[in-house]
Parts: C-alpha cells; sequence; structure tokens
C-alpha cells in the first residue's frame, strides 16, 4: 500500500553533522526550551518539510533525535523545542548563546500539508507536541486561502506547562483560526478549559467528511484522540499521528527504531492512522 | 412550550424521542440564565434539577481545606449537566459556577423521575443515554488523571 503522507528523502550527507551555532535559546517552561541555531559555516538556510526531525549531537555527550518546530518557509535559522528529560536534552539546555552543536538532518516523512489543500485542517496536540505540529501551522497560515476551517486543540498538563503562550495568544485573535486550548489539572487563576484534549473535540468547528487531522503528543493520548476523531465522522485515512521510537541513524539502517514493518525514522515518524493503527494496539512490538 | 421544546428537541439526549416525550419534557423544563461567578448548586445540596448548556461555561469544583477551589472539568455549550438527580440520596457531589454568563435549560428532576418509573421505556432510553455519557466522561478522566504529559520518570 502507498504511503498516504510525504515520505522521506534523505539528506546528501546523512551521517555527517553539520555545525550549528545556538543564536538564542529561550525557556518556555519549567522543563522545555527553544534553541534557535543558524549553520556556524555562515552558509544557506536548512529546508524542511512540518513534521521532520533532526539529529542533534552535544559534543562529547550523545545524539537524539528533534523534531523541527520552527517555520518550513524561514530558512535563515532552524529551531528545535524539546524538553529536558534525559542525559543530552540536560547538557543541551546547559549550552549558552555561541556554542555550537552538530545537526544531521532534516529526516523522516511530513504532515500532509500538500495533500489536504481544500480541506478544513484539525491539529490536535498534547504536551510538548505541539512542537512537532507547529510547522504545520505555520504552513497552513502562510498559505491560509487554500484550506477551509483551521482548528489547533491543545491539551497541556497544567496552565505553567502551555507551550508558545505568547504565539498561542496571537493565534486565538486570529478570525481564520479557531484555537481551543486545555488543562489536565488547573492552577493559580485559570479561567479556561480543565479537562482531557479529547473533550474538545466534539465541539471543535470542523467538518468531519473533509477534513484532515493530525495528531502529535504521548501515544495513548493520540490513540483516543483518533478514535474520538473517527467517532465524529473523520476517514482514518486521513487522520494522522506523529510517532515517537529510538531513532539512532536516520536513514534506517540500525534498526533501532523499528516498530512492526516501519522504521520510524525513514517511513515515519508521520503515518496515517489506517496504516499504524494494527500496531498501537499491540502489547510489545 | 414549543419554544422551549424546540431549545432541547435535537439534543443528542433526546434522539429520536417521541413528540408526546419531548412535549412531557418540555412541561418539566424552563429557560434560566446565570452572570459569570455565580453559584449553580453547591455540594450536598439536593440534586433538584439536570441541565442543558445552551450558552456559556460552567466549572465543576471542588472545594479543598489547604489547596482552596479546584476545577475538576469544563462544560460548555451543548454539554448536559448532572446526573446526581437520577440517583439516591440525590445530592450534587461537586460544586457548579458559571464561568462566563450562561444560558441553561432546567429540568424538574422529580418530574422527570416520576415519568421514568411508570414509563420504563422511556426510563431505559433516558437511561442508556445518560449511561453513555458517564461512560464518555469516565474515560476522559481517566485520561486526565493519567498525567500523560508529565515528565517520563
Amino acid at each position: 500500500m502507498e504511503p498516504l503522507h510525504s515520505t522521506s528523502q534523505v539528506p546528501m550527507l546523512p551521517m555527517q553533522p553539520e555545525p550549528y551555532r545556538i543564536e538564542r535559546v529561550h525557556k518556555d517552561t519549567g522543563d522545555t526550551f527553544t534553541l534557535e541555531l543558524k549553520p556556524a559555516a555562515g552558509n544557506a538556510g536548512f529546508a524542511f518539510k512540518p513534521g521532520q526531525f533532526n539529529m542533534l549531537y552535544v559534543f562529547g555527550v550523545g545524539e537524539i533525535p528533534i523534531s523541527i518546530s520552527g517555520d518550513p518557509e524561514d530558512t535563515a535559522s532552524l529551531i528545535h523545542t524539546t524538553r529536558e528529560v534525559g542525559t543530552v536534552t540536560r547538557a543541551m539546555r546547559a549550552l549558552k548563546q555561541a556554542d555550537v552543536l552538530g545537526i544531521r538532518g532534516p529526516f523522516g516523512s511530513s504532515w500532509p500539508v500538500l495533500e489536504a489543500k481544500d480541506q478544513d485542517i484539525v491539529l490536535v496536540a498534547g504536551g510538548i507536541g505541539l512542537a512537532p505540529l507547529r510547522p504545520a501551522l505555520y504552513h497552513v497560515m502562510n498559505h491560509r486561502s487554500d484550506y477551509g476551517k483551521v482548528v489547533l486543540l491543545y491539551g497541556a498538563r497544567t496552565p505553567e506547562d502551555i507551550l508558545y503562550k505568547k504565539e498561542l495568544a496571537q493565534w486565538r485573535s486570529k478570525f481564520d483560526l479557531d484555537v481551543f486550548v486545555t488543562v489536565d489539572r488547573a492552577t493559580g487563576n485559570w479561567q479556561g478549559n480543565v479537562g482531557f484534549v479529547t473533550q474538545l473535540i466534539k465541539r471543535a468547528p470542523f467538518e468531519a467528511r473533509n477534513t484532515t487531522a493530525m495528531i502529535c503528543g504521548p501515544e495513548v493520548m493520540m490513540r483516543f484522540t483518533a478514535q474520538e476523531l473517527i467517532k465524529r465522522g473523520v476517514a482514518k485515512e486521513q487522520v494522522f499521528v506523529s510517532m515517537e521510537r529510538n531513532m539512532k541513524c536516520g536513514i534506517g539502517l540500525c534498526g533501532h527504531c523499528q516498530y512492526g514493518p516501519h522504521f520510524i525514522c525513514k517511513d515515519g515518524p508521520v503515518f496515517s492512522y489506517a496504516e499504524i493503527a494494527w500496531l498501537l494496539n499491540l502489547w510489545e512490538v | 412550550m414549543n419554544q422551549i421544546k424546540t431549545m432541547f428537541a435535537q439534543h443528542p439526549l433526546f434522539q429520536d424521542f417521541s413528540e408526546e416525550e419531548l412535549e412531557f419534557l418540555a412541561t418539566c423544563a424552563s429557560a434560566e440564565q446565570l452572570d459569570a461567578g455565580r453559584i449553580l448548586f453547591q455540594e450536598a445540596q439536593e440534586a433538584r434539577h439536570f441541565y442543558l448548556i445552551r450558552e456559556g461555561d460552567i466549572a465543576l469544583e471542588l472545594r479543598h481545606p489547604k489547596r482552596g477551589v479546584i476545577t475538576i472539568q469544563t462544560l460548555h455549550a451543548g454539554d448536559a449537566l448532572g446526573w446526581s438527580w437520577l440517583f439516591p440520596p440525590y445530592s450534587w457531589h461537586f460544586d457548579a459556577r458559571a464561568m462566563s454568563h450562561v444560558h441553561l435549560l432546567a429540568f424538574d428532576a422529580e418530574k422527570v423521575r416520576e415519568r421514568l418509573e411508570q414509563d420504563n421505556s422511556l426510563g431505559y432510553r433516558l437511561m442508556k443515554r445518560f449511561a453513555s455519557l458517564m461512560l464518555e466522561r469516565l474515560q476522559a478522566t481517566r485520561l486526565q488523571v493519567l498525567d500523560l504529559y508529565g515528565t517520563p520518570s
């Protein structure tokens, strides 16, 4: 079966990291941060498709895959948002402006933003899953007249854990984009929605039969969100998820990220739900 | 009465109900409004109504001695509110507060219950709809308490 999403194209020298200099480090929440990077050699910008990822190498520490979270049409700098969870991200968090990282990529398949033209677009993000979806939203908003209704549904743990707060406020103020944010646990003076992100689906304004949905978040969240979208009438072939496994080489050689018959780094990370629904319910893959 | 009926006849809770059943429910219903910040009901009070939210947002809250008021869930236009009226001792388990100006339809619980006891067909169908609603909320609550977005340990 032909994949229903844009497949990957391997870069020219896929195993050779290019040095990138940190232009800016931005602390997004208590445990997440965004790096703005530029080629250390000052060469031309970095082209990528929404949903693709890079391998980021902290010299002497290790290399990890991180989705690209910037605007695909702004190739002057490379944006990565990540959470401080392990040895490499902890070392990455300690880096400062002008420090240098190694970058390999871009790798993997992309969100089907071109295939979804003329359709309503529903983006459903959970937690840090908003970062890999942001390039898709940038693309859709850069080409707004190509699409029908555009809806962003975002669930975070608490109000303090909401990513890209300023940008969310800007997106909310747009008349051609519906943004719904919910938190699992209300804290402080939060006056917004409280409840799991799936609860937003039934009241989101989109025409289910003419919708492409893109979901990114923890696997359990994506599974239940996909089911809720399908219950509302979205075709399962039009629901896309971004999977995460232990990616190492980025080009489907090492096998670390094998997921059933797929390699996440090469065949994914973006898959149609129709392609992998059977794998999501297996106990061990 | 007809005006009230049109406010809820299309709601999924009452889908496929007969004209007579809808007319009966209309005799139990009244339109209400609540300003932002006002309390609709409080924990332990008698559950005399169930509600359909027509406009606005409602927060279900719990008062905690140390943490103050905790919002457990928010409900919005189109949502049904309240199932404590169905089960003894017919008292609310949480507080409900209007987060914005709210338009509601309030159904007289005692009157509806009396009819459901006599008309088991209607009782079964309405109970199934509420059970489905409870299942949906339970599933969402399970996911909510899993803390899925937390940092993996």
